[in-house]
């Protein structure tokens, strides 16, 4: 026989190099990456753009007088940077989301193609009418489902964000209210509400009243009518509540509203859990903003573009803010200016400039073309279906507050199972990281002891809802047999251990200096 | 349905576990009166991705892309070459699918490019510290009136003439609500004096430049005036490569500046999603709305960054947060901050320069057409001229002739009669030697 | 001998004559964590009793400190601004808020003594 020993060697290795520090400080696939300003060299650029000949005859005298003080770095150089700090970040492809009230579900990537089509992206908002026809059109397409899934009557488009939709909401009731020639100031808000409500109605000049909650999970509706009075100006409500249940007696808090003369604004944050199933007009709501990252799945892009549509009652419909998009025998139209108002039309005044955010229209009418009536009904059945698994299997191990009921689209925990453990809420979550999950939303809502959150969304499989159970499980179990080395110094295993952020606010340093500056003005 | 997992049989036993019948069981909260059956819907059922993507495509194709023709407008918005590379990377899954960076652990990325582009921002505007972004450059300057409510515990906000009418309309808006905004005379091609308007209850005055007509603006002595008075100046930029040619306003005494950062890594897209940049003075930070990241050690020692100074923030701060505002512009900053990078400071330079050169050739040109004069002296890449007869006339016009020729300012401006003549072109690195000669060729034909 | 006297919104207030000086309880600071951020009254200003008067932060809360006595500010703790740990370090002495001129020696009456507050504490 002949003997090849030239071959790749198959011996594993042994465990303790694992500890071995690296010469590199980079760990495998695991690469620490300084600032893009501790990069490059000057006078390098990645983008070749030709010299020109320019005078600065017609600059006014205002020309830069030093350099911005950019690095320079070549394109494989700016892609290698960012690449490798986007192997830092857990995300939604990458695996299960279980936030509470966020809504992490799949992001279809037919979506991003959509969005990019050239007579989406690539109109300006100021173009002349008649050259973005189709840009319109897609828009007002997209209010016909917003409006429809709703049961509401109108949808003012521009808000950018779900608070910005609030903003929008509020401002219309403060103009209904004035048109009446009223004066209401007072906003009643449930403790368990999203922090964005009551910032919200203090920002559009409102006072906030707490209405508490019951021990069941739910706003106490009889404190709520005892609270209606004449200078009341709206209730706002996040139905499902935060608590992750649907409001039973929201039809009954509505009528009492009305009946007040005061205006219902409801938190669509959770409109996930009953699109196509419930409407929100049916219950009374006269103005509500829809997140399009949440139910529509634009994606979350670690923080941030959101859209907030808000739909909007007969009562409140007239004050929905500039620009209206219209429909008629020409074809669409922008009104941007109070002079070409439709009869009845008064508008409060402008959200922001231009008409809203075209880029997660056009995905989130992507989403729900391809979903269809049916499959948005089946999405927020499924949401509901996994979240009740979830409360089911995991109620006997860990605490649920409210876990005799169903609940909606997301399951509420909170810390008692954890008592005498050692084991804290954060502690809990942060040792989920190390198993390859983000943690779930933790001490939120604020009405629940060490709340724990838990929504998986539609977009998981049995197989995965199953194996995330089997975690959570046998960690609640080491966490009470008294076995919890795991759990303190969570995480571990994750890019970075956690983060001194007393240190990061007592002296924040909120942006990169040369060396020779002193940092101390920081 | 492809984005649902779930089977008919998973579905069974999972309501076999939970010991719910059926699925109208889990929804046995809602109240009768509200349940709705699918048949109550007008709307269609799941389609696959052919016919969604045939839908769309024929929505798009119902629009003129800027692509596709000569192209001028700006007032805002504008069309510069953004790198493949970039939209390359805001689409990698970990950065377009993850969650707000609440868990600085695992989400270091996200973190570090918001700090890259807080620093960037600074750097630009001349600013000592920036936040990571508002929604866009109008919201942005509505904050920043907010803001210097807040700081100076004055009432009024004087809007210079030339700030973009959508910006001022958006700052009325909230501002109003608890102060008073006063909008100075509108002068196109010339400043205002609106140091002489500045008094003991005027909380800033603000100020754009290049303004709408794309007149760059001097801002030092309106800062002197209203630092004078004890008011804050409010620095308005529209077209953030600007700064690349012209003085910071930070360097011109600028105490808050507001602007959009579209122009850099982000499409046009119909009006948004765009960047709102903000920054300020140290001594302001605390009034400062927005989300920061900040530097600080993990338990190892190694470098990280985390959310930082969140008590100004609606989720802890609640009604007396100093903003609602919940997100920022997540990829879209990160589609600048990527832009500016692979620019560098040489790049970003050479961008200014070829902007400028391209708006001074077309001026030239356009000016040189019978009955067409020029209305701004000194600009970036945007000026305004004045027609022999209404803008908008002639921009209809002109789109029967294939070119898309600028933004008239009745537009922005529909009540004032002075303005109905005059029309805002932008031109930029996108724009063609040949594009610029088309436009002044058609635009004498139509006139 | 200085008297000390307690606030259900668990402020301290040491009385020295005419003068108050005004914190908050080492309860109060353990429950906070680590303070991050402190915004003393400017002196010279009124404050009621009751009234909103400095603020104190830490990374996961924001918490308004009320006067407990009303009357106008003498002095604020500046060192604070550059070393907020000082409230969790000392919150009974060098953690100090601010300084005040008592309006009206009547309204400490209302205010709990430190046998109360421990009382009080415990109940919570």
């Amino acid at each position: 026989m002949t003997m090849n020993n030239q071959g790749r060697p198959t011996a594993p290795g042994t465990i303790e190099a694992n500890e071995l520090p690296t010469i590199s400080g980079d760990r495998g696939l695991m690469h620490e990456e300084p600032l893009i300003f501790e990069l490059g060299r000057p006078g390098m650029t990645g983008v070749d753009l030709p010299e020109v000949q320019m005078s600065e005859a017609r600059l006014g005298g205002m020309r830069r007088k030093g350099p911005v003080g950019l690095p320079g770095l070549s394109e494989p150089e700016v892609v290698r940077h960012y690449v490798r700090l986007s192997q830092t970040n857990y995300s939604i492809d990458a695996g299960l989301y279980p936030l509470g009230s966020c809504t992490m579900k799949h992001n279809p990537r037919l979506n991003e193609k959509m969005a990019r089509l050239p007579g989406f992206a690539d109109a300006h908002p100021l173009a002349p009418q008649k050259t973005v026809q189709g840009a319109m059109e897609a828009i007002a397409q997209l209010m016909n489902w917003l409006t429809t899934l709703t049961g509401m009557p109108a949808v003012a488009m521009s808000p950018k964000a779900g608070a910005h939709g609030e903003l929008c909401g509020l401002l219309a009731i403060r103009a209904a209210i004035e048109a009446r020639g009223e004066n209401r100031k007072r906003i009643l808000v449930p403790e368990s509400a999203h922090g964005t409500n009551p910032a919200t109605a203090a920002f559009a000049g409102f006072t906030v009243d707490e209405v508490p909650a019951k021990g069941d999970g739910h706003v106490d509706a009889d404190a709520l009518e005892a609270k209606l009075g004449l200078d009341v100006a709206a209730i706002m409500l996040t139905n499902p509540n935060t608590c992750g249940l649907f409001e039973k007696r929201i039809i009954e808090i509505a009528e009492h509203v009305h009946r007040a003369g005061a205006y219902f604004y409801c938190d669509g944050a959770n409109f996930n859990a009953i699109a196509g199933r419930v409407r929100p007009g049916d219950l009374g709501i006269d103005a509500m903003h829809i997140n399009l990252h949440k139910t529509f799945s634009t994606p979350h892009g670690g923080g941030g573009p959101g859209a907030g549509p808000v739909v909007l009652s007969e009562a409140l419909a007239p004050f929905a803010p500039l620009p209206l998009l219209v429909h008629d025998s020409k074809g669409f139209r922008l009104i941007e200016d109070r002079a070409d108002l439709p009869e009845g039309a008064n508008p409060f005044g402008r959200m922001c400039a231009f008409h809203g955010q075209m880029g997660m229209f056009t995905r989130a009418l992507a989403y729900m073309l391809s979903h269809g009536a049916d499959g948005i009904r089946q999405a927020s059945e499924d949401a509901v279906l996994s979240a009740n698994y979830i409360l089911a299997s995991l109620k006997d191990v860990m605490s649920a507050p409210f876990g005799d009921g169903p609940c909606m689209h997301e399951a509420l925990f909170d810390d008692s199972f954890l008592e005498g453990t050692g084991v804290t809420t954060l502690d809990f979550a942060k040792a989920m990281i190390d198993e390859g999950y983000h943690p779930m939303t933790m001490y939120f809502p604020l009405v629940v002891h060490g709340a724990m959150l838990i929504e998986p969304t539609e977009s998981e499989s049995r197989e995965s809802v199953d194996r995330f159970i089997h975690v959570l499980r046998t960690m609640a179990e080491e966490a009470k047999a008294g076995k919890t080395e795991r759990f303190g110094g969570a995480p571990r295993l994750a890019p970075r251990r956690r983060l001194d952020e007393t240190a990061a606010a007592r002296k924040p340093i909120l942006r990169w200096k040369p060396k020779d500056l002193p940092q101390a003005a920081e | 349905m492809r984005y649902l997992p779930l089977t008919s049989d998973d579905r069974a036993a999972m309501l076999n576990r939970i010991g719910a019948r059926d699925m109208d069981a889990l929804f046995r909260d809602v109240p009768k009166a509200a349940v709705v059956s699918r048949s109550m819907f007008d709307l269609p059922d799941t389609q696959g991705e052919i016919e969604v993507e045939r839908h769309m495509s024929r929505l798009a194709a119902k629009t003129t892309a800027a692509g596709s023709l000569p192209f001028f407008c700006g007032a805002g918005a504008y069309r510069h070459h953004v790198p493949a590379s970039v939209d390359h990377l805001i689409q990698r899954s970990e950065f377009l699918t993850s969650y707000t960076p609440y868990q600085p652990e695992i989400a270091q990325g996200t973190l570090q490019y918001l700090f890259e582009f807080q620093t960037q921002v600074a750097l630009l505007t001349g600013m000592e510290v920036a936040n990571a972004s508002l929604y866009d450059g109008s919201t942005a300057t509505a904050e920043a009136v907010l803001m210097a409510q807040r700081v100076t515990r004055r009432p009024k906000a004087i809007l210079s003439g030339g700030l973009h009418p959508h910006y001022a309309e958006t700052v009325e808006t909230v501002a109003a609500l608890s102060g008073e905004v006063v909008r100075a005379p509108v002068t196109p091609g010339a400043a205002e004096d609106i140091a002489a308007m500045i008094d003991d209850k005027t909380a800033c005055v603000v100020v754009q430049s290049p303004d709408v007509f794309g007149l760059i603006r001097n801002l030092k002595p309106i800062a002197e005036a209203a630092h004078a008075k004890g008011a804050l100046l409010i620095a308005v930029v529209t077209e953030i490569v600007s700064l690349g040619l012209i003085e910071p306003p930070g360097a011109q005494g600028a105490d808050i500046v507001a602007a959009e950062g579209q122009s850099i890594g982000n499409a046009i897209n119909f009006g948004g999603p765009y960047v709102g940049l903000f920054a300020t003075r140290e001594k302001f930070l605390r009034q400062m709305p927005g989300r920061l990241t900040g530097e600080t050690v993990d338990a190892e020692g190694k470098r990280g960054y985390v959310l930082t100074l969140s008590t100004r923030e609606q989720h802890i701060r609640r009604e007396k947060a100093t903003s609602n505002i919940c997100t920022n512009s997540g990829l879209c900053c990160l589609a600048f901050t990527i832009h500016l990078s692979l620019l560098g400071e040489e790049g970003f330079g050479r961008l200014a320069r070829t902007n400028h050169a391209k708006a001074s050739a077309l001026a030239d040109k356009l000016a040189a057409v019978k009955g067409v004069s020029l209305a701004t002296q000194s600009f970036f890449n945007e000026f305004t001229i004045k027609l022999p007869k209404p803008a908008v006339e002639v921009v209809d016009a002109l789109v029967d002739k294939g070119v898309i020729a600028g933004v008239p300012v009745s537009r922005l401006l529909p009540h004032d009669p002075n303005v109905r003549d005059l029309l805002i072109v932008a031109a930029t690195e996108t724009n063609s030697d040949e594009d610029c000669a088309a436009f002044a060729k058609a635009l004498a034909e139509v006139l | 001998m200085s008297e000390v006297r307690f606030t259900d919104q668990h402020e301290w207030v040491r009385i020295d004559g005419d003068s108050a000086t005004v914190g908050i309880t080492k309860y109060a600071a353990e429950q906070l964590g680590d303070v991050v951020f402190v915004e003393v009254p400017e002196a010279g200003r009124n404050i009621g009793a009751g009234g909103e008067a400095a603020v104190v932060e830490s990374v996961k809360a924001a918490s308004e400190v009320y006067a407990p006595i009303g009357g106008e500010v003498t002095e604020g703790n500046t060192a604070l601004a550059d070393d907020p740990a000082k409230v969790n370090a000392d919150p009974e002495g060098e953690g100090w808020f601010f300084k005040m001129k008592i309006a009206d020696k009547g309204e400490l009456a209302k205010l709990m003594t430190a046998d109360q507050y421990a009382e009080f504490v415990k109940g919570l």
